[in-house]
């Protein structure tokens, strides 16, 4: 059977899906949680607490001020110790709010109960107002706020939605267990979404390498119109925006344009979750399944954790210490994720799963010289020379990294990892792409 | 040894290709062409393959090792494919310090000078070989036949002429046989004679991946056709495509000298356009030019052409196909 | 004569005369009409293309110190690897007068070395300091303080910058640097800074710009400046040469008179000179007087 695919460029790493037969297992408390400010590309929250203030879990404690932001809530009861820079993602120190953490009291406006909610009952607006109240941003990693792709646009309107349960990088399976255990909600958040964006279709995307999820989903989806689930060739970035669309409905969205451009909306398994509980259950986004992995842990794990808990958690809750001879920490997969200062970064809304890494993958190769073998070029998904962008950038020619679309580049890392002569093309690549945005900003303001 | 924590950037994982791993590729896919030699040629052919990878082996290392003083790279492979392939374009009865000339111009000149692997705009084996034939005319023009005085080196060879030659000197009668291309049994170059090994070299770097059929089917297919035109126009003056394509270098040029990655062009499209000039300079060489054979000279021209065609054939970037129209 | 001979030297001889007179009217008719003394000037300058200045390269220097001069205000031009004597000869070619520049050298302000700020991790990746610098805060954790990779040493023209094995620093070559700045914009940290060079290259600096509060930053750094403000204190009160902001002290150039009163007075070593600073006065209370070692590594080479 032919499985539908984005048909140019892309690798095939090793799944290494230790944790694909975990359960899903509640993290725990904290003692403390440390909440960082922005957990959104754009602008970060403005905290709406001080230092002594009581909250609950689900309490606001920051308010979306900007249009490409969004709301942030406690995921803990306690007392605000302070509001403190701690050491984030980024590597460097970022705005959090800490929390010292009492008892586990939820807002009372939080349906707990394990009741499945399926009526729809909010009109498409109240349910795009009630998405940004609930702070509910893109689960696939970029963290995207959710309310702002269903806001609508009078000369686009969208015709599908495309929902992204693809899970391509390498290791991670909270999506794939969310689909295996949670089918049901996330089929309503599905039809939330529909209702939002005003669509009749869904489409959801799924790797042909999670053939239990599939046919789970399939056997929900009977039950909810609109709904179509589509296997997908196991192959690297099929979970990448602009690919998933292609693979499902054939379209290429244009150069800096987005899914809306071609009539559709694109959202991740774990966001529909997330919608499902937002606006059927009142519930804020707080808590989201994480894996922990790696090649040399014993035992690996899926759990539902609570926004601003140290990763360490995560480790303590499959029963290990660090592996010894650990060099490396992964937050995210191995192809797009960063590599964390040290294990108590605290967990934040776009934290998939945390990878540990043996000294011996740790270290990259030498890079020798560039002999011209053209794999780059041939498993780019976007149709770019890397190696042609990596000497213009590491000779400071922006001018010519423009005109050879450098900014197209969606830093999947396939390059990078195929390259025999072990060039770090995905770095000068980055280089030249922030250098040419900075000029095009310029350019812009001029 | 420290016990800190590493940050690196993404990707943080790689594939286990790397250079030598191509390059050993191609030194198997050229195993049958090698045994096919020994076969016709018998120890001289071992001679010329064993001094030709001594040679240009040793110039990468002292090079690398007393003039650039970079780090040594002589053993990832890429130095025996030159070795191997520039033997294989020489007659069996080359001396070997005119091999040893050939080598120094091959690694040290096509290779060394531009900045070492990967920075040659020139094939450094053709261009070894065309220093040869440039200064060595007579030697590198007398043939051994095949299959005579196998294993006593040092006797008189016996010599006669490539079909190419008999072809250039009286027309396209009485040329050799289909099976004797195919096979070999003809005169030539030692790696360049027998087309069957030469196929299985190629079909197992198609299975590895290690190069793509364009190159290949396409310069074979043009040099036919041009070829082929000027057959059916006048039989009596021309040979026919499938001659051209099994005799001379044309098959060694086509599956292992057109398709050397750091030569050839970067894109399908390229490679296409690439191909199909080689073809047809081959030909045109061949037919009309005063050498009987113009296959290492087509790709030589072509690879100057390398930068341009680059230049002009980028891929397809994703999103230009636009093919979405909102309804109404 | 040989015909040969003959017919070879009027062959060439009319293609000769032929290719000059195409030459002569071609050159006449595409000719660019330019200011003569662009030219001239353009000879007076030192023919690097910096930069420095400000301008594209000599020549672009060139056209603007001649429409200056017809302006008749050459206030804020400046050529630093050329110096005043280039000035001088510009100004007297142009017959206008050229404002006196102060000589200006790089300084760099990160006193974290491998000792006072040791490496808690590693990293593994393109030795550039930019990329580093976007992707983490450093190996020793301040994400203000110098990476180490070299940006600035690789871009200096006049090798006047260097890396410092023992140290991880840069140390720059006062004698070589012209204050071009291009170590300066390369730094993606804006560590190195312009100063005045002082009079008998005497001078003064905080070699800190950490704005973190100073417990946090001496978690990362034993030499960082940690806001206690006894330099600001210890300035005369006529001189006031601190700027006190964001946790940050800074020696405002127009008005530090270079004594060195601040440098041993400094707790961790943050305040460095170009000279020996004289001894503090002893403290009429009886505390200890702590007498920090005075931070004279710096090399005047």
């Amino acid at each position: 059977m032919n499985l539908k695919t984005f048909k140019r460029g892309g690798v095939h790493p090793p799944e290494n899906k230790f944790s694909a037969g975990v359960p899903i297992q509640p993290l725990g408390i904290p003692e403390r949680a440390n909440i960082i400010l922005l957990q959104n590309l754009g602008a970060p929250s403005v905290p709406v607490v001080k230092k002594g203030d009581k909250v609950k879990v689900g309490t606001l404690i920051g308010k979306a001020e900007a249009f490409i932001s969004s709301n942030l809530h406690s995921s803990v009861s306690g007392t605000v110790e302070k509001i403190d820079d701690v050491v984030g993602f980024s590597g460097y120190k970022t705005p959090a709010v800490i929390i010292k953490v009492e008892g586990d009291e939820w807002e009372e406006s939080i349906d707990r109960s394990p009741d499945l909610v399926t009526d729809i009952e909010l009109e498409p607006e109240a349910i795009v107002e009630k998405i940004k109240e609930m702070g509910i941003v893109g689960l696939g990693g970029a963290t995207f706020p959710a309310h702002v792709k269903y806001l609508g646009s009078p000369d686009r309107k969208a015709d599908t939605l495309v929902v992204n349960g693809v899970e391509c990088e390498p290791y991670l399976t909270s999506d794939h267990r969310l689909m295996l255990e949670k089918a049901d909600e996330i089929m309503v958040g599905i039809r939330v979404m529909m209702k939002a964006g005003r669509v009749d279709r869904a489409l959801v995307g799924i790797e042909a390498n999670k053939p239990d999820a599939v046919e789970n989903m399939r056997n929900k989806a009977e039950n909810y119109p609109g709904i179509e689930i589509v296997p997908l060739k196991v192959m690297y970035p099929q979970g990448a925006e602009k690919q998933l669309v292609k693979a499902l409905l054939n379209r290429e969205i244009p150069s800096g344009k987005l899914p809306l451009d071609v009539g559709c909306i694109v959202n991740n398994v774990g966001t529909a979750f997330a919608v499902y509980e937002a606006v059927q259950k009142n519930k804020p986004l707080i808590e989201r399944v994480v894996t922990i992995t790696g090649k040399k842990l014993k035992k690996t794990g899926n759990f539902l954790a609570r926004v601003g808990s140290p990763s360490s958690m995560l480790l303590e809750a499959v029963g290990e210490t660090m592996p010894e001879g650990t060099r490396k920490i992964i937050g995210g997969g191995p192809m797009m994720g960063k590599a964390l200062n040290s294990i108590d970064i605290p967990i934040y809304k776009g934290t998939s799963g945390l990878v540990l890494v043996d000294e011996a993958e740790t270290w990259r190769r030498e890079p020798l010289n560039c002999i011209r073998c053209a794999k780059c070029v041939g498993v780019c998904p976007m149709g770019l020379e890397p190696y042609l962008l990596e000497k213009l950038a590491k000779k400071e020619r922006f001018d010519a990294c423009e005109a050879e679309s450098i900014v197209d580049c969606i830093e999947c890392g396939s390059c990078s990892y195929t390259c025999p002569s072990a060039l770090p093309l995905l770095d000068y690549i980055r280089y030249g792409k922030t250098n040419v945005m900075r000029i095009m900003r310029e350019r812009r303001q001029k | 040894m420290s016990n800190r924590i590493v940050v690196s950037l993404s990707p943080h994982e790689k594939d286990d290709l790397n250079i030598e791993k191509i390059m050993w590729g191609v030194v198997i896919a050229l195993a049958p062409a090698f045994l096919a030699s020994v076969y016709f040629y018998g120890l001289h052919a071992v001679r010329v393959v064993a001094l030709s990878l001594i040679f240009c082996v040793g110039i990468e290392y002292v090079i690398q090792k007393f003039v650039t003083k970079e780090k040594i790279t002589a053993f990832d492979g890429s130095a025996a494919i030159t070795g191997l392939l520039l033997a294989f374009n020489v007659p069996s009865s080359i001396p070997w310090w005119q091999l040893l000339v050939g080598s120094v111009a091959a690694i040290g000149v096509a290779k060394m000078a531009f900045g070492g692997l990967g920075k040659n705009p020139f094939n450094p084996a053709l261009v070894g070989r065309a220093f040869m034939l440039a200064s060595f005319p007579v030697h590198m023009t007398t043939w051994p036949v095949p299959l005579k005085n196998l294993w006593t080196l040092g006797a008189d060879a016996v010599t006669g002429a490539t079909p190419l030659g008999v072809l250039a000197e009286h027309g396209p009668a009485n040329l050799p046989g289909y099976m004797d291309l195919f096979i070999g049994k003809i005169g030539g170059c030692i790696g360049e004679v027998s087309a069957a090994a030469i196929l299985i070299g190629g079909i197992y770097m198609l299975y590895k991946k290690i190069i793509t059929w364009h190159i290949p089917v396409f310069y074979l297919l043009s040099l036919a056709g041009f070829s082929g035109i000027l057959w059916m126009v006048d039989s009596s003056k021309y040979a026919d495509p499938l001659f051209h394509m099994l005799a001379g270098g044309a098959m060694l040029g086509a599956w292992f000298m057109a398709t050397d990655m750091v030569t050839s062009p970067m894109s399908v499209k390229g490679q296409i356009v690439f191909a199909v000039g080689g073809g047809i300079l081959c030909g045109a060489i061949r037919i009309f030019g005063s050498y009987p054979e113009g296959c290492s000279y087509s790709i030589l021209i072509m690879n100057a052409f390398v930068p341009l065609i680059d230049k002009y054939t980028k891929p397809r970037r994703f999103g230009t196909e636009v093919n979405y129209e909102f309804p109404g | 004569m040989n015909p040969v001979i003959l017919y070879s030297l009027a062959t060439l001889g009319v293609l000769a005369a032929g290719a000059a007179m195409i030459l002569f009217f071609v050159a006449r008719k595409f000719r660019v009409d330019e200011d003569p003394r662009i030219d001239e000037v353009a000879d007076l300058l030192p023919g690097a293309n910096c930069g420095g200045c400000g301008y594209p390269g000599c020549r672009g220097f060139a056209e603007a110190l001649v429409k200056a001069a017809d302006a008749g205000d050459m206030s804020g031009l400046n050529c630093p690897p050329g110096g005043g004597d280039t000035m001088a000869a510009v100004g007297a070619f142009l017959g206008a007068e050229v404002g006196e520049a102060t000589p200006m050298v790089a300084v760099v302000r990160c006193g974290g070395t491998c000792e006072k700020a040791p490496p808690k991790l590693e990293y593994n990746g393109p030795a550039k300091c930019d990329i580093a610098h976007k992707l983490f805060s450093g190996t020793n954790g301040c994400p203000y303080g110098c990476l180490g990779l070299g940006d600035c040493v690789a871009v200096c023209d006049y090798d006047a910058i260097h890396m410092d094995k023992e140290t991880g620093l840069p140390v720059v070559d006062d004698e070589k640097c012209v204050a071009c700045g291009l170590c300066v914009t390369a730094c993606p940290r804006r560590i190195i800074e312009l100063r005045p060079k002082g009079k008998k290259n005497r001078r003064v600096w905080v070699n800190c710009i950490n704005k973190e509060k100073g417990a946090v930053a001496r978690k990362n750094c034993q030499a960082a400046c940690i806001a206690c403000q006894i330099c600001v204190k210890t300035c005369p009160e006529k001189i006031q040469a601190f700027i006190f902001k964001d946790n940050l002290a800074y020696i405002d150039t127009d008005k530090c008179i270079a004594c060195g009163l601040c440098v041993p007075v400094c707790p961790t070593g943050a305040i460095l000179a170009t000279f020996t600073p004289p001894k503090p006065k002893p403290k009429t209370k009886p505390e200890a007087k702590p007498e920090p070692k005075p931070a004279s590594e710096e090399a005047t080479s």
